[in-house]
């Protein structure tokens, strides 16, 4: 199964809906609800960090028997040290992010966490490309 | 402890839901998504002073059905609205998000790492 989402930078209010979304159809698919929690939190910070950082972006989810991708990909301004955002507490975020309850320096590590694999591809002034696989078995 | 009894503790209005027999059995306090993000393991409920829909969202995320909104904070009609379609309950009370934690935590409702 494939799914394919267009994220509104510019849209606070429905910002996460991808995500709810995939959550559902993965429920609906009677996939184990540990595994889902797995999901909506990494997809969700994901989506989250386009929004507040990227102005929005493209979500591909592709859903196999084995494993579920998710690949996120925006147009934004890039992180030009990826290793140094992967670390708990590193944030580039400014304070309207921070008053929306974000931008804790915690959504990478955390979607790290949260997925099996996760790998990132990034490039100032052009974009990021991040794609995160949970494993189903 | 059931929502029924939150209510009762923190004097609490109920703005979204209607069943309070709905337990729970630790919380979390926090303004900041993120943290609840990265550190909440169970389906706890939550109380926070941030009003916006992302409260929403991230409970969802995170299979947390009741929050309560606090320093008398009151969520807009779309935050309402969410709530609603995901079937949660929401709490408002006036006590700020220390005395609301503290009241809960002396009448047995503890963090999730006393559990």
């Amino acid at each position: 199964m494939k799914l394919h989402y267009y994220v509104d930078g510019d849209a606070f209010i429905s910002a996460g809906e991808a995500s709810s979304e995939v959550k559902n159809v993965l429920k609906q698919l009677g996939i184990d609800p540990a595994i889902i929690r797995k999901i909506a939190i990494s997809m969700y910070e994901a989506e989250m960090n386009m929004v507040l950082h990227a102005n929005g972006g493209e979500i591909d989810v592709k859903v196999t028997p084995e494993k579920i991708n998710i690949i996120l990909k925006d147009q934004g301004p890039g992180i030009p040290d990826i290793e140094l955002a992967m670390q708990e507490g590193f944030s580039t975020a400014d304070q309207k992010i921070r008053d929306l309850g974000f931008g804790a320096g915690m959504g990478l590590p955390n979607i790290k966490k949260y997925s099996d694999e996760l790998q990132i591809q990034s490039e100032v002034g052009k974009g990021t490309e991040v794609k995160i696989t949970v494993w189903l078995k | 402890m059931t929502l029924e009894k939150v209510k009762g503790i923190l004097q609490a209005d109920v703005l979204v839901g209607s069943d309070l027999s709905y337990e729970v059995y630790s919380a979390y306090g926090s303004d900041l998504m993120s943290d609840v993000l990265a550190f909440v393991k169970n389906h706890v409920l939550l109380l926070t002073g941030l009003i916006n829909p992302q409260v929403i969202r991230t409970a969802e995320m995170m299979d947390i059905h009741a929050i309560v909104f606090v320093r008398g904070k009151q969520p807009t009609e779309d935050i309402i609205e969410l709530a609603k379609q995901k079937n949660m309950i929401i709490l408002t009370t006036t006590h700020s998000l220390y005395t609301s934690c503290g009241l809960l935590y002396t009448h047995g409702l503890m963090g999730e790492e006393r559990v």
